[in-house]
């Protein structure tokens, strides 16, 4: 059983995996969008992590939620509502159990990945964070790090792509060719998932 | 790339502060990042919110006094303002008449401005939207996000500013907005990259000797490239794919935008070449507008935006205007 605690590192691995790859997200982003990415996932990742020290939610739904809102109100941009309305999403569907199994977990996130392409109008194969979610979430039933690598998977096959949402999208064809910013992060969010699960 | 900068992470609140120090006559909030005219809210008068991300000064700070903007939300650099500065603007903006929030059309925009006129109509504030959306070099709106809010910006918070100004109610000051918005068509031309302070070099790589055309305001690539061309060859192409867009049959208004690299000396010779095409074309001129306005940080180029106009929207748009980036009749 998954308690708040997993929960709490989970947002700390992500975190700290969004400061390692910060560069390479803006550089990603460089090309086909505001070359802003990774700062601005940065700046919210620190946000969430400092909120939960100081409020220590004791339920999973709780960390979510509250990081979730933590996101949506310092991260700016298209990615802070759609990465907050993910985890708050996520966290309401996870109601207030102390402790939740991964086949609820999994469950959740796939309510939480829907609430997101409702906010967004992104399908999978429109080149954006759809692209590494979907997948990870359809392969959370085996295990997280199947997760994890259905999501890297996920990121790396958007490079042929072009994208249809976002600001990429403006560039038309031109974003053929490049890696989604915005599904590469969404990589890192399940890595951070597999990290607290020490998988 | 060298900027007059302390750190990138500092830019927006030191530029707050300047603007604070400069214009006592607005209340700078620089740790809540929302800029509001001092004397707000103005009783029997429509509040207008605008905001985005920074980087395009004077955009929208630099437009907030009597006669155009309430309030303004500046965002990170290029990044969308979050939900909590625009409820807080629009609360502070409200003398029970209701706020209009003015949107350009980036999802992220779209998304934050609506997750905020949620949470102030939960509070009993009436906010009612108008999109911006005149870019015409973004041609497919079903495989992107629709077209983008630039130029136009200008004149729909102007026009629609005088309209609150003279305290007409938020349905008539929105359908005003929106007219103005639909009446204006942009298209913008890169000769260089920008650089934001986070990257620290140019967002992406233009050689010599090539320029793009459609660009954004926000260092995204445009949609074609082509060798370099001159002024007047510019103005045709800009030109052309404005008024085959917007098709005016009444005078209009021009802007000619510096995109913040570029020269005065080269914008009023751009703005010479663009007067004899739209001549050539027999689209007669109501006013012009020449400078940096609406602008993409240290990118060279430049936009046109051209908003036709019937007898009211050209008296709105004459009416008095006292802000920073923009003042005439008072």
């Amino acid at each position: 059983m998954l308690d708040a605690d997993f929960f709490r590192r989970w947002m700390t691995a992500t975190a700290a995996s969004v400061d390692r790859e910060a560069e390479r997200l803006t550089a990603l982003d460089s090309p086909i969008g505001d070359a802003d990415h990774g700062s601005n996932l940065q700046r919210g990742f620190t946000a969430v992590v400092t909120v939960l020290e100081e409020e220590a939610p004791g339920t999973p739904g709780g960390v979510l939620t509250l990081a979730g809102r933590r996101l949506i109100s310092t991260v700016g941009g298209a990615s802070g509502p759609l990465y907050g309305t993910l985890l708050r999403r996520t966290g309401k569907a996870l109601g207030d159990a102390e402790e939740v199994s991964a086949e609820q977990l999994a469950e959740a996130l796939r309510a939480g990945v829907d609430a997101v392409m409702t906010l967004g109008g992104a399908a999978p194969g429109d080149k954006t964070m759809i692209d590494a979610l979907v997948p990870a979430v359809d392969a959370l039933g085996d295990s997280f790090a199947a997760a994890r690598t259905a999501a890297e998977e996920g990121a790396v096959a958007t490079t042929p792509l072009q994208a249809r949402k976002g600001r990429a999208s403006y560039v038309g064809e031109r974003s053929i060719g490049h890696q989604d910013p915005g599904a590469t992060s969404s990589a890192l969010l399940i890595a951070g998932l597999a990290e607290a699960a020490g998988e | 790339m060298k900027m007059l900068i302390n750190v990138p992470e500092s830019v927006v609140a030191d530029a707050l502060r300047g603007l604070a120090a400069a214009h006592p006559e607005l209340a700078v909030d620089v740790e809540n990042r929302v800029i509001v005219r001092r004397d707000a809210p103005v009783a029997g008068q429509v509040g207008l919110v605008s905001g985005g991300g920074s980087g395009h000064e004077p955009l929208h700070g630099g437009f907030v006094g009597p006669g155009m903007l309430s309030a303004a939300c500046p965002g990170e650099v290029f990044t969308s303002p979050v939900p909590d500065q625009m409820l807080r603007a629009a609360a502070a903006v409200d003398s029970g008449a209701g706020v209009l929030f003015i949107v350009k059309n980036y999802t992220g925009d779209v998304l934050n401005f609506d997750m905020a006129a949620e949470m102030a109509e939960d509070e009993g504030i009436q906010v009612a939207k108008v999109l911006v959306n005149d870019d015409v070099a973004v041609t497919d709106s079903l495989y992107t996000a629709g077209r983008r809010g630039t130029g136009a910006t200008l004149f729909v918070e102007k026009i629609a500013g005088a309209a609150a100004a003279e305290g007409m109610p938020l349905e008539r000051v929105q359908a005003i907005a929106r007219q103005v918005n639909e009446s204006s068509r942009s298209f913008g031309i890169a000769l260089s990259a920008c650089s934001t302070p986070a990257k620290g070099s140019p967002t992406f790589d233009l050689p010599p000797g090539e320029l793009e055309l459609g660009i954004g305001i926000h260092g995204e690539p445009g949609r074609e490239r082509r060798a370099m061309m001159t002024s007047g060859e510019i103005a045709e192409a800009a030109v052309e794919a404005v008024v085959e867009d917007l098709q005016p049959r009444n005078p209009v208004l021009v802007l000619v935008n510096g995109m913040g690299a570029t020269p005065l000396l080269e914008l009023y010779g751009f703005n010479a070449e663009v007067h004899r095409v739209l001549a050539q074309r027999g689209v007669p001129v109501a006013r012009v507008l020449v400078g940096n306005y609406v602008t993409s940080l240290d990118m060279a180029g430049a936009s046109l935006t051209l908003c036709q106009v019937d007898e009211e929207l050209l008296r709105l748009y004459d009416a008095p205007v006292k802000t920073p980036g923009l003042r005439w009749g008072v």
